[in-house]
């Protein structure tokens, strides 16, 4: 936050945010309209059938109550980025929405890190680096978790 | 039409597409892959008497009052839902927790610019806890979704009863007393001023015991990835009780963070399949919806007599999430 003092130390006018947090909150901003949308367009596709789901509407039911080990193979879905090359199916599109809701706090990590650089503020660039890298491995699917 | 009116309508849309597509794809079903149709045969059998489609319109209705109630009851919707959906809902807890986090990662990045464009959410703050607390979550969701789930069931009984102690018991601080901030802080340079319209001045904060409260966001975030919960409940007390931020700038901040935090979790569920349209998208819209109508409510309905409803809700649900747990 900045702000202006005045001589005897007394705050004369409202703190206004840093640079770096306006131009993080105007793309979360962008980023979670864009996201909300893409999630109403797609369900919407989906639960009016205007593309065919991989899983018919009248049997998720049956689905919904297995663990995700189980759910994968007797639905025959594969895990990780597969679902990019099934967007034909009226259920995988609702994806597009969830990852990208999930993969906006990535983006509004990017701009931090050249303006951290700027101001020559190390320690928060390493921050932004290694957290963006950090969300890139969640992201990635590289993690792989064991059944049960 | 209002802004108002066009969700209102897609709600409907919601309710309707539901009954059309029940119609629609029951004649698609015989069409279906062979290998789907052949796991629906031996998956496990519909509730007895009810369409499959009323599951998702009552998920819509109870999420828009959850939304509604934790508005009201100044909680994260994420709390609530888990347990809630998980307890009295047919969904498996792996798609539940990982619309829990989709809920709670949606109320966040719905909060977050307008509380970092008016200094109430503090980026040099939560950007260290951040990292910490998503690099844990990644740990905890793969920890929940590699155990068995009795045991995240009983676990996440007792952590729900344990939430509801933390409610009853944590004070809050308004304007902690900091006297001096420690040396982790000041080097990096975690301090700041905000304006507080109550009292019509800024308020300069500081914190101490960073290292000590870094620390456990370890823990936080490890239970965030594990329960899908969000973590608003044990972010806000060791940011304001710990390390001595100020009440308003944690909670803001703490909203914030959830952005982040449930972001990884999220990502280890995606990726790992456990995730469905038909649960998540009705929670997210119909919880954001709840939480319009909560804010426009928040002026005419006694705060505390909510919590008590919210604490309440929150102790029947850790019962049963440990009921169910024992397979009880």
């Amino acid at each position: 936050m900045t702000n202006e003092k005045d001589d005897s130390g007394v705050h004369t006018s409202k703190p206004k945010a840093t640079d770096e947090q306006i131009i993080y909150a105007n793309l979360l901003d962008w980023g979670m309209k864009a996201g909300l949308a893409a999630l109403v367009v797609t369900f919407s596709i989906y639960v009016f059938g205007l593309l065919p789901p991989h899983i018919p509407l009248d049997q998720v039911s049956l689905y919904w109550g297995m663990g995700t080990h189980e759910f994968l193979q007797k639905a025959a879905v594969e895990p990780g980025w597969a679902w990019t090359s099934k967007l034909g199916n009226g259920d995988f599109l609702n994806y597009v929405g969830i990852a990208f809701l999930a993969g906006i706090t990535i983006l509004c990590y990017l701009p931090l890190i050249p303006m951290f650089l700027k101001k020559k503020d190390v320690v928060y660039a390493l921050i932004a680096i290694v957290e963006v890298l950090v969300l890139a491995l969640a992201a990635s699917g590289i993690l792989h978790v064991g059944g049960h | 039409m209002s802004v108002r009116g066009r969700w209102l309508l897609f709600c409907a849309l919601l309710a309707i597409g539901a009954l059309v597509g029940e119609t629609a794809w029951a004649t698609e079903a015989v069409a279906s892959k062979a290998v789907v149709s052949e796991a629906a045969a031996v998956a496990v059998p519909e509730a007895a008497g009810m369409p499959w489609w009323a599951w998702p319109v009552i998920l819509f209705v109870v999420t828009f009052g959850l939304g509604i109630v934790a508005v009201l009851g100044g909680v994260g919707g994420g709390v609530l839902f888990v347990p809630i959906v998980g307890g009295f809902f047919p969904f498996h807890l792996d798609f539940v927790r990982s619309a829990g986090l989709l809920v709670a990662l949606s109320g966040a990045l719905a909060a977050g610019p307008a509380l970092l464009k008016k200094g109430m959410a503090d980026l040099r703050l939560a950007l260290p806890v951040a990292l910490i607390a998503s690099s844990a979550a990644i740990v905890g969701a793969m920890i929940g979704l590699a155990l068995p789930t009795n045991v995240i069931q009983i676990s996440l009984g007792v952590t729900i009863l344990g939430i509801v102690v933390i409610m009853l018991k944590a004070k809050k601080s308004e304007y902690p007393d900091v006297k001096e901030a420690d040396a982790l802080s000041s080097a990096l340079r975690i301090s700041g001023i905000y304006y507080e319209p109550t009292i019509n001045r800024n308020v300069d904060w500081k914190i101490h015991h960073t290292a000590t409260g870094l620390f456990l966001f370890i823990g936080i975030g490890i239970m965030a990835g594990m329960f899908g919960l969000g973590a608003g409940w044990a972010n806000v007390p060791v940011l304001n009780l710990l390390m001595g931020a100020p009440l308003k700038l944690s909670v803001a901040t703490s909203k914030f963070l959830l952005s982040i935090t449930d972001t990884s979790a999220a990502w280890v569920y995606i990726n790992q399949g456990a995730v469905l349209a038909m649960i998540v998208v009705p929670s997210i819209i119909g919880i954001m919806l709840g939480s319009m109508v909560g804010v426009r409510l928040l002026a005419v309905t006694k705060a505390a007599v909510v919590r008590k409803v919210v604490i309440i809700m929150l102790l029947f649900a850790g019962a049963r999430a440990l009921a169910k747990g024992f397979g009880i």
